[in-house]
């Protein structure tokens, strides 16, 4: 009976409703530290949710793919992909080991890129929502993972970790509206900050007017943004426009397709200036 | 037993969205499920249902946003509650418009659905921005075009689901008539 009164009241519903909401986001707005019990529960039975999922339609696709496919030729393709993978890996290792070593960078420096401890995972869902530029992966805390980590692929740069739970995680693509890298022409050594825009491209900020920057130079990662290591591959410049008397305005594309990402390296390996950073808050 | 196939419904949109959205990553013009889910309700089963299944949905979606987690500018990523207020104004107006109009007809459905969506992203990148939380830039064709995938695949939901039990009532009585 109350509840047949409420529903035909649904004018004040709306407004309890609506206040219930304004004050729940003004909560927030006004704490900015501390990720909140209601998402840490929900994101970790979700995730839950869509591991399940993601091995239904994995297990689904093994099968089809498995019946029309050749198994042979299939179990090669794949050992080859993963060379190929782990030899760009490589090959990216060593290009950023021939930037620092051209830039005179010390030894201790050099050591420290070469021992680089990446964890792989495997990514079991997407954002909730399309405005935002999100994928879980199925490795968390238990595994070692934390708050800003790098997430690389093969290809380059894909994002950070943001909402990392037992076991899963969150990763904030660099093509997220709130996603940023610290960035440098790897011809030039012009730096910037890519920032993405929500959709397929990234925009390097901050450049100078007077740097030399050309269509089709590679932008790498500049580690001074103590999350992404120094010289990973983040994409390559598709346009170069003047904007305003002192920047220009740069597109990047990514060198990661986000869409087909199917297995992503997590860095475990905390950069110079983050470990630099907690030293200082010691 | 409603309230259980409305969350039903919305879990499920959730749970779409979430496997199929990955590989849609790049395309900006991305179906929201359990906005169409939210719209459908509305129209079905009045402001009241609307709106809770609204709010509801909305809240559930914020909650799986990397939420309260810094950005690099020092912008959180997301904020419980912007996503449900959106919804609950949705599925509220929507409810109202189920109930004062006649929306029985494709081209009025995706009308209400096209105008639910382009409200939907009004509302919530306008409190993200007005909280200066995000920035959205001018999104005015990615608003356009993501309204318009909405409302198709509402329309096409809406038809779906009248259809099909007719349908099969249709096919039913056909084998019987065969038999006798």
């Amino acid at each position: 009976m109350a509840l047949q009164d409420i529903r035909q009241r649904s004018g004040y519903l709306f407004l309890a409703v609506m206040l219930g909401l304004v004050l729940l986001i003004s909560a927030q707005v006004n704490s900015r530290s501390g990720v909140p019990v209601l998402e840490s529960v929900t994101s970790g039975i979700f995730s839950e949710v869509q591991r399940v999922l993601s091995g239904g339609v994995s297990g689904v696709r093994r099968l089809w793919s498995g019946y029309v496919g050749l198994r042979n030729l299939r179990a090669e393709n794949e050992d080859l992909k993963r060379q190929l993978a782990a030899a760009e890996i490589a090959s990216q290792e060593q290009r950023a080991l021939a930037d620092r070593a051209r830039g005179l960078e010390k030894m201790l420096e050099l050591r420290d890129r070469v021992n680089l401890r990446t964890t792989a995972a495997e990514i079991i869902g997407a954002a909730a929502m399309p405005d935002f530029r999100t994928l879980t992966i199925d490795k968390g805390t238990r595994d070692g993972l934390g708050p800003d980590m790098a997430v690389i692929a093969p290809a380059g740069v894909v994002g950070r970790l943001v909402a990392p739970s037992a076991r899963s995680a969150k990763v904030q693509l660099l093509i997220d509206r709130n996603a940023a890298a610290g960035a440098i022409v790897e011809r030039t050594r012009a730096q910037g900050v890519v920032v993405g825009g929500g959709n397929e491209r990234l925009q390097m900020q901050y450049v100078s007017e007077a740097s030399d920057i050309a269509v089709g130079d590679v932008v790498v990662t500049s580690g001074i943004d103590g999350i992404y290591p120094k010289g990973f591959i983040i994409g390559r410049v598709e346009t170069v426009e003047k904007n305003g008397p002192a920047f220009k305005r740069i597109v990047v594309k990514p060198a990661v397709d986000f869409s087909q990402l199917e297995e992503v390296l997590v860095v475990l390996t905390p950069t110079p200036a983050k470990e630099a950073a907690a030293g200082v808050s010691e | 037993m409603k309230a259980a196939g409305v969350i039903l419904a919305v879990v499920a949109a959730l749970a779409l969205q979430t496997t199929l959205a990955r590989f849609f990553v790049r395309g900006a013009a991305a179906v929201d499920l359990v906005l169409v889910v939210v719209v459908y309700v509305a129209l079905t089963s009045g402001p009241a249902t609307g709106l809770l299944t609204g709010t509801f949905a909305g809240l559930v979606q914020d909650a799986l946003l990397p939420n309260a987690v810094m950005g690099i500018g020092g912008l959180p990523n997301g904020v419980i509650g912007i996503g449900g207020l959106a919804k609950t104004m949705v599925g509220f107006l929507a409810g109202v418009i189920g109930t004062q109009f006649i929306v029985s007809q494709p081209l009025p459905r995706f009308v209400v659905f096209f105008a639910a969506s382009v409200m939907h992203g009004v509302v919530f990148m306008g409190l993200y921005t007005l909280l200066d939380l995000r920035h959205f830039g001018a999104p005015y064709a990615e608003v356009g075009v993501q309204s318009a995938a909405n409302a198709v695949v509402g329309v096409v939901a809406f038809q779906m689901v009248e259809l099909l039990p007719g349908a099969v009532e249709r096919r039913r009585a056909a084998k019987s008539r065969l038999r006798r």
